[in-house]
Formats: structure tokens, C-alpha cells, sequence
């Protein structure tokens, strides 16, 4: 629910946070969602607001190294911290692993969850970088995909576990 | 030319990338200048008249554009098909999400309080929720009879059949409403100009709908509306009407602020207002000998389509037509009704009516099976469509499908026969129960009956100046790969790489009208006009004597480039004319419903957990005929993605109605499956063969809809012995079943 925040929280503040690697200052209420901030004052679309309520996980971004649903949090905590976004996964022309294997096994339908899943994966694939079957279905269940009925996001998360690990 | 085949390799998703990186953009994603964000006020009751609406205190109402039905210059109605739901209700409400009033602000934060501060008075009318109560007519809410379609089919002579039975078996058969629930809620934004009329942008299947709804709501000419598809985050077919409602809403605030406008539902909205599957019921009775032959049967099946009419009638002539399955039925009548309730109309969803008819027909064979005292397996290979033989609207299959292959197929595959034997004596012992489930049927690709002659699509393909080639369809892309097959298909015909060719942006301004991207139709009856207006490019260029009849890419973006810097740029356009040998009698509900059917074996491995009684399922084996499979990543994604929405309707996703509204419209209490809930869905195609489509490709995006609440149950009943016959099949009925009711194959219809 996007709400009512500034008639509670009158004054607007500077916040400095670090996003895809630059730092940034941005003047916000200090209850207003991180992914709102994202999206409308630093121009960073990709991620998206499926429910609102930290169901779906299609606004995941990563806080200093945490898979994080940007719809629940206030800016505010998100002060002086390192923010990844999709955006900064790969930021030159070369495709991340995970962008790759999504594209070559289908990974991706329709897109919506696609940057919250791949930041959801990237994150399982730093803590375990060459998961079981079981472990990526548990990694991803956090975030919800309504085309593929996950098999194909399975495969593509092995595929990129395979690339790093043989790499 | 190139020698490699195109079609059937695994290309790269045109719009993958954009998907990948974040960079695809979506509505929501699009900000004009000076844009408004608009709301609606909807209605608080089922059904009522309006008698005052007040503006509440502690809001600057001076700030807000708002709309009422006054402000509509054309006709308050969603042109669709019957033209009876108003684009904002106008005295009389008939459902309790029905829209009043839209209203629009700078700050899109005002604006929830800003609709809360609305308050509506009614007078209450007596409204109806049920089908019961509908067909009672406890109430006239709709017409004169509260029903907005009935069909009848009738094939032989089906009350000769009941005195040379064998056997008269009997069920009834129950499926609920089911949310669409893409991951990208319902948006639009429309600009407003006084010589260029109106342009909305938003999330949607079917830019031609949206346009007609405009031109008819703002009594504007076709020049003067313009729909532009973005990049749509799922629809399911959820997008194939409402798009319509919201780009009417925008549009109205947009005309009357002089600014654009952005309305995105929030989740609640979008899972409580717009359209949902069809509740069903059908009643089956079935004359079969001793050896397990179908003689004949009668069939009743009847659909809730809520307060409007909207897309109900054509959901129930696929319902109908899919009735009696993939089966030989010498004799059968089918009567069928769709009816109103004072509920938000229910619309569009994957399958179509199908799901709720094979569910009931797939659960009833195994119950046929039980009394005539043969297999699952064997009362299905009994009574299956051979070619030759005609279906219930009495036509000839043409095809050469062979389902008994199918059915071995399938059961080799799961390992059928060796676990349903494991299990029987494993059960004996365990606390948990394990069964086998399987469902056999058919999938009409295209629109039923007349729909495709009547829609005359168009489609064309563009020779552009770099020498590359463009396809311009109005079918749109939302996740099942339509750009991507769409583009083999040209790169196929033309012998160019899949690279050279290029798909427009679905925008009416730019691409022909080639019909709504529903019905599984797209790759077997738009692809097959792309296919032969790509040939057009490829004589244009050989008739110019630019071309040989046989030539490299290089030569082919040459020849390209002369054409359009000589003559200016060039198009070749195909319309859809029917096969000569296809008929349909719309009367009489007789003929060649649909030019192709796919067709599916799938089987179900359930265990039901006597602790927490819930049924998961262990493996999922998924068989079908589908023609040429022209992309088999895409392809496989269609079958596993389905099935896991059909898994969803059966045992997870339940709508839960109080007075004709959703009460659980968050995903927090609405649930579908979550990567840690499905069990490895195993896909396999066979190829048989199919003269229609392009390169012999059959519709699939609607056909693994239709399987898995059947097997699922089925297996449900052959692990616990009780017969489930509603879905969906929550723990806590289970739970009722086995314990409460504790009168084992008597449980009857738990809703």
C-alpha cells in the first residue's frame, strides 16, 4: 500500500545510500519505501511492485549483500547502506551468468519477477555456489512466478551454478 | 538461403534480454509530463440504487479531477460483445466492485484517502450469489431469466440409450472461481488531444478490444483512438477484457483534466474487481454396456458469469464443445446455460471453460470405471476418439491422433502401472497415502465454430530500409513467446537468420487488426498468415527482378534496401479465409468446432499426509500432441507454467465470497504455488502431424490447463478411497472428509 506516510511523517530528510556502486543522496520521507525511491527519484525500474505486502519478491534488491523485498522497508534503514539493484548485476554489455542461463533455458515468460528472482538466485548462488535441487527451490521460494511453474528457473540457476563453478 | 531450420530450434526470446537486465518497460515504468494519477470509487454493495454521493470532509476537493457517468460523451458501456456494463454505473449497481466515480491528483499519495472519503447511499436491492438461487430466479437480476447463453447439442438419439444400458452412471461435479494473478497488476495511462484524439498505453492482451471500447465510449473515430500494448507482466487471459475498463476510466479522466493520466491497480483491486475464472457445475449421466462402452450420455453443465454478460457466452461454447472429451459418444445431448449472480463478472482465463468441463468429464470416467469394474486405464482406451470417428458436435477427425500411444506413453513414463500396485500395498501400513491419477483430453485451438471467419485477421509483413524484415500483428507478447515464434516463422518462410527479422510494437496506429491473442491461436492461425505474407515480401522482391529465386541473406537485405529506396517502403498483408472444408452450424451447435485439436495424457503421483491432510504431488508427467513443435524451450515453458496454474486450481487457490465480494484479495491469504510447493513437472511432445498451422504447429498455451485437476484428484482418490468431486481440495476438506464425515466413497461434493 503506498498510503499516507507524509501526513505522518511531515518533514522530508537527506539520506545518503550507495546504489550499484554510486553514492547517492536523495531527499525522502523517512517512511517511504525504498522501492519507491528506486523507482521514481533514482529512475531504477527494474524492480517492481507485484503485491505490496512482501509476498511475491518481484522488489527484491540486495542490502549490503541481503535479499531484501524493498516494498516493506523504509528508506530510512536503507541510510548509508549498499544497495544492488538488477540494474548493477551486470552493469557493461556483458550479461551476468544468471542473465545468460535465464535467457538460453526460459527462465524468463512475461519478465515481472525476472529481476527479483535473478537477484533472489544470485544471492543463493553466493551462499551456495553449487546448490542442490533442494536448495534452489528452497532459495527461491521467497519470490513468486506465475508463468513458468519454476522448472525452467530451476534449470537456469543450475546452469549458472554449473558456468561458476566450472569457470 | 539459409538451410538450417529456424522453426524448432530454441532462438532467443526477442524481448529476453530488456526481461533480464531490467531494462523491459512495463506500464508502470512509463511517466509522461504533467501526469495525473487517477483512482476509482467503487460501489459498496451488491446490488442497489444509487441515491446520493457525498464528498467527505478533510480533503481539498478543489485539488481532484472527478468523473462521474455524466462526463461520458459516447455510450456508457465496455463495447464487447453484449454491450450491457456500464463504464461507470449510472443509478443502478449490480455488483459490489462495480466503478462510480474516478478521481485524479498530482500526488498519487492522496489519493486512497481520497476515495475512503466518498460515501455512497443506497437503496438496497435483494441481490443473488448463488447458481441456485440464480436459476431459482429468487431474484431477476439479469434480462428476463437471469441467463445470458444457452447451448444444445444433440448427436444419435440419446433417450433410446437408457432401456439397452448396462449401466447408468451418475455424478455431479464442482469447480470454483480462480484468480488470474499475474505478477503485474492492471495499468494504464491515456493522453488526451484535441486533433489527435486519445492514446493509452497499458498492460493488455488485446489492443483491437481496448480500441473498440474507446471509439464507442468516447464516440470517437478509429483514426482518432490509439492503443499501444507495453510490455504486458502476464494475463492468463485476465487481460483480455478489463484492460478495456481501466483504459475507459483513464481515457475519461484524461479528456477531462487535459493531462495524461496513470491508473495501476494496487494487488487488493486488482484481485477483487477484475475477472476471475468461471465457477462451474456439471451433472453427468452416462450409458455405458457391460464392457465398459460409452452408449450414450446426457450432459448439464452451467457456468456463474457474474452481474454483466461480458465474455460469458463464448467461455461456455468451449465448455460445451469440450464437454464430452476426448471420447467416442454415439449419442449425447449437452445442455448448457451460462447465468448472472450479483457477483463481479467473471471473464477470461486460461482454457477457457475447458478446465471446468474436462475436470468433471475426467472425474466422472474414473467413476464409470469403478462401476463397471474396469481400470482407469482401460475404460479411457475403451472409448477413445479414433480417427475418422466424429466428436460430439459431430466432427470428423481428421487428424491423425492416435491417444492410446499417448496413453502408454504417459504411463510408461510415471512408472503407472508398478506404483499404483506398490502403493495399494504400501497404504495398508502408512500414515500416508499414495495414489495414481491420470486424465486424458483434447484442447481446440482457435476460435470455436465461425469465430475465425467472422474475425478475419490481418496480418502484415514490412520490408524496412536497412534490408531487415518487420511482422506487424496486433497479437501481443505476455510471457508465452509470441515475438519470438512469430519472427521464426517469417525468418522460416523468408530462408533469412531469425536475426534479420524484427517485430513491431503491438500499436494500432501501426500494426493490422490480427484478432485478440486468446484461444490458443496465435501460433497456429496468426502464425500461418505470417507465414504466407512473408512469401509476399519474397515475391515483391523476385517480381521487381531484384531477387533470385534462390539467394543468400546478404542478397536478400540488398534487394530489400533497392526496393525501399526506389519505391518507398513495402508491405504484403494476408487475411484469414476459412478452410473450404470447414463448417459450422451456429444454431445447431453442429460441425468442425475448431481446424485442430491438441491432445494430452497427463498423470498425477499424490500423497496425502494423514497428519496435516494435505495432498502434495510427487511427480508430474505431462504427454501431448501439439503439431510441430516450433520452439521447444518456449514450448516446454507453456506446459510446465500451465500445469502449475492447474495445480494451483486444485489444490491451493480458493476465492472466498461473502455477499458476492472476494474476501481474500492479498497474496498473504489468496496462495498459488511457490517454487518449495510443485513437485518436477516432466513435459514430452509427440508429433503426429497438422495441416493447418504454420509449419504444422497446433495452439498450446490453454491445453495444460485442462489436465491436472482431474489426475489430481483422480490420484487423490485412489490414495484415500473418497471421492472428491470440487475443487478446489483444500487440507480442511480432506480433513472433513476423512474424518468428520468418515463414511468412506460417500463424501459427496465438498464446496
Amino acid at each position: 500500500m503506498t498510503g499516507s506516510f507524509s501526513s505522518r511523517n511531515p518533514a522530508p530528510c537527506d539520506l545518503s545510500l550507495t546504489v550499484n556502486g554510486e553514492m547517492k543522496t536523495v531527499r525522502a520521507y523517512p517512511m517511504e519505501r525504498l522501492l519507491d525511491v528506486l523507482r521514481h527519484q533514482l529512475e531504477l525500474s527494474g524492480a517492481k511492485e507485484g503485491c505490496g505486502e512482501g509476498e511475491c519478491g518481484s522488489c527484491s534488491v540486495l542490502l549490503n549483500g541481503a535479499l531484501v523485498n524493498s516494498c516493506l522497508l523504509p528508506v530510512l534503514q536503507a541510510q548509508g547502506a549498499d544497495i544492488v539493484t538488477i540494474e548493477g548485476l551486470a552493469p557493461g554489455p556483458q550479461l551476468d551468468r544468471l542473465q545468460e542461463a535465464f535467457l538460453t533455458c526460459g527462465g524468463a515468460q512475461c519478465g515481472i519477477c525476472t529481476p527479483g528472482m535473478i537477484l533472489a538466485a544470485h544471492h543463493l548462488l553466493r551462499r551456495k555456489p553449487d546448490p542442490t535441487m533442494d536448495e534452489i527451490r528452497e532459495g527461491l521460494s521467497g519470490n513468486l512466478c506465475r508463468c513458468t511453474g519454476y522448472v525452467q528457473i530451476f534449470e537456469a540457476v543450475a546452469e549458472a551454478a554449473r558456468r561458476r563453478v566450472n569457470s | 538461403m539459409t538451410n538450417e531450420r529456424i522453426v524448432g530450434a530454441s532462438v532467443p526470446r526477442k524481448e529476453g534480454r530488456d526481461k533480464v537486465t531490467g531494462q523491459a518497460r512495463y506500464v508502470d515504468d512509463m511517466t509522461l509530463p504533467d501526469m495525473l494519477y487517477g483512482a476509482t470509487v467503487r460501489t459498496q454493495f451488491p446490488r442497489g440504487r444509487i441515491r446520493t454521493i457525498t464528498f467527505g470532509p478533510g480533503i481539498a476537493w478543489n485539488e481532484f479531477v472527478i468523473v462521474t457517468a455524466k462526463d461520458i460523451t459516447g455510450k456508457n458501456v465496455i463495447a464487447l460483445i453484449a454491450d450491457d456494463q456500464p463504464c461507470l454505473a449510472d443509478g443502478l449497481v449490480n455488483h459490489p466492485e462495480e466503478p462510480i466515480l474516478l478521481l485524479a491528483h498530482p500526488n498519487r499519495h492522496l489519493l486512497p484517502q481520497a476515495v475512503q472519503a466518498v460515501s455512497i447511499d443506497y437503496e438496497q436491492l435483494p441481490a443473488v450469489f448463488t447458481m441456485e438461487e440464480s436459476e431459482n430466479h429468487s431474484q431477476i437480476i439479469w434480462g428476463a431469466d437471469n441467463t445470458f447463453k444457452t447451448y444444445r447439442v444433440e448427436k444419435g438419439e440419446v433417450d433410446e440409450v437408457w432401456e439397452k444400458a448396462d449401466h447408468i452412471v451418475e455424478g455431479e461435479y464442482w469447480t470454483g472461481a480462480q484468480e488470474q494473478l499475474y505478477i503485474e497488476n492492471n495499468g494504464m495511462i491515456a493522453s488526451f488531444d484535441p486533433q489527435q484524439g486519445i492514446t493509452v498505453w497499458g498492460s493488455l492482451q488485446c489492443p483491437y478490444y481496448v480500441h473498440k471500447a474507446l471509439m464507442a465510449l468516447c464516440n470517437l473515430p478509429a483514426d482518432k483512438v490509439r492503443v499501444v500494448q507495453m510490455e504486458t507482466g502476464g494475463a492468463f487471459g485476465g487481460k483480455e477484457e478489463y484492460p478495456s475498463m481501466i483504459a475507459a476510466h483513464a481515457a475519461l479522466l484524461a479528456i477531462k483534466s487535459g493531462r495524461p493520466v496513470k491508473i495501476i491497480y494496487d494487488r487488493m483491486e486488482d484481485m477483487v474487481a477484475t475477472t476471475k475464472r468461471h465457477p462451474s457445475r456439471t451433472r453427468h449421466r452416462t450409458a455405458v454396456s457391460k464392457d465398459g462402452k460409452i452408449l450414450g450420455g446426457e450432459i448439464e453443465f452451467t457456468v456463474d458469469g457474474g452481474a454483466y454478460a461480458t465474455l460469458s457466452s463464448v467461455v461456455l461454447s468451449r465448455a460445451t464443445i469440450h464437454a464430452g472429451g476426448a471420447y467416442y459418444w454415439p449419442n449425447v445431448r449437452i445442455k448448457a446455460k451460462a447465468i448472472a449472480t450479483n457477483t463481479p463478472p467473471h471473464g477470461a482465463f486460461r482454457g477457457f471453460g475447458a478446465p471446468q468441463s474436462l475436470f468433471a468429464l475426467e472425474r466422472h470416467m474414473d467413476r464409470i470405471a469403478q462401476v463397471v469394474g474396469l481400470s482407469p486405464v482401460e475404460i479411457r482406451k475403451r472409448n477413445f476418439l479414433k480417427p475418422g470417428q466424429m466428436t460430439t458436435t459431430e466432427q470428423t477427425v481428421r487428424e491423425p491422433i492416435d491417444m492410446e500411444q499417448l496413453l502408454d506413453r504417459a504411463l510408461k513414463l510415471s512408472d503407472y502401472e508398478a506404483k499404483k500396485q506398490r502403493f495399494t500395498q504400501e497404504n495398508e501400513i502408512s500414515k500416508s497415502k499414495k495414489g495414481m491419477g491420470l486424465a486424458a483430453f483434447l484442447h481446440g485451438a482457435g476460435f470455436t465454430g465461425s469465430g475465425e471467419r467472422n474475425l478475419g485477421s490481418v496480418v502484415g509483413v514490412e520490408g524496412c530500409a536497412d534490408g531487415g524484415v518487420r511482422v506487424l500483428v496486433s497479437s501481443t507478447e505476455f510471457g508465452q513467446g509470441t515475438k519470438t515464434v512469430l519472427c521464426q516463422i517469417a525468418a522460416e518462410a523468408l530462408g533469412l537468420p531469425y536475426e534479420n527479422v524484427e517485430i513491431a510494437q503491438a500499436d494500432t496506429n501501426e500494426v493490422p487488426n490480427s484478432g485478440p491473442t486468446v484461444a490458443s491461436r496465435t501460433v497456429m492461425v496468426v502464425g500461418k498468415l505470417v507465414q504466407s505474407a512473408a512469401l509476399g515480401i519474397k515475391q515483391t522482391l523476385i517480381a521487381s527482378g531484384l531477387l533470385g529465386n534462390s539467394y543468400s541473406p546478404e542478397e536478400f537485405r540488398a534487394a530489400c534496401r533497392s526496393q525501399v529506396a526506389t519505391l518507398g517502403s513495402f508491405r504484403s498483408w494476408a487475411r484469414y479465409e476459412a478452410p473450404a472444408d470447414v463448417f459450422w452450424d451456429d444454431d445447431k451447435y453442429r460441425g468442425e468446432a475448431y481446424a485442430a485439436f491438441a491432445w494430452a495424457v497427463y498423470v498425477a503421483e499424490v500423497t496425502v499426509d494423514l497428519t496435516t491432510y494435505t495432498a502434495s504431488i510427487d511427480d508430474f508427467v505431462a504427454v501431448q500432441e501439439v503439431g510441430k513443435v516450433l520452439h521447444p524451450v518456449l514450448a516446454r515453458g507453456q506446459i510446465a507454467g500451465g500445469i502449475a496454474q492447474g495445480i494451483g486450481y486444485t489444490l491451493y487457490e480458493k476465492v472466498i465470497w461473502q455477499n458476492g465480494r472476494m474476501q481474500n484479495g492479498q497474496m498473504t491469504n489468496y496462495i498459488m504455488p511457490t517454487s518449495a510447493d510443485l513437485p518436477p513437472i516432466r513435459v514430452f511432445f509427440e508429433e503426429m502431424g497438422n495441416i493447418h498451422g504454420a509449419f504444422g504447429a497446433k495452439g498450446i498455451g490453454e491445453l495444460p490447463m485442462d489436465g491436472p485437476a482431474p489426475a489430481i484428484l483422480n490420484a487423490v482418490e485412489d490414495a484415500v478411497k473418497v471421492r472428491f468431486n470440487s475443487i478446489p481440495l483444500l487440507p480442511e476438506d480432506i480433513f472433513e472428509a476423512l474424518v468428520v464425515d468418515r463414511e468412506p466413497h460417500a463424501a459427496g461434493r465438498v464446496r
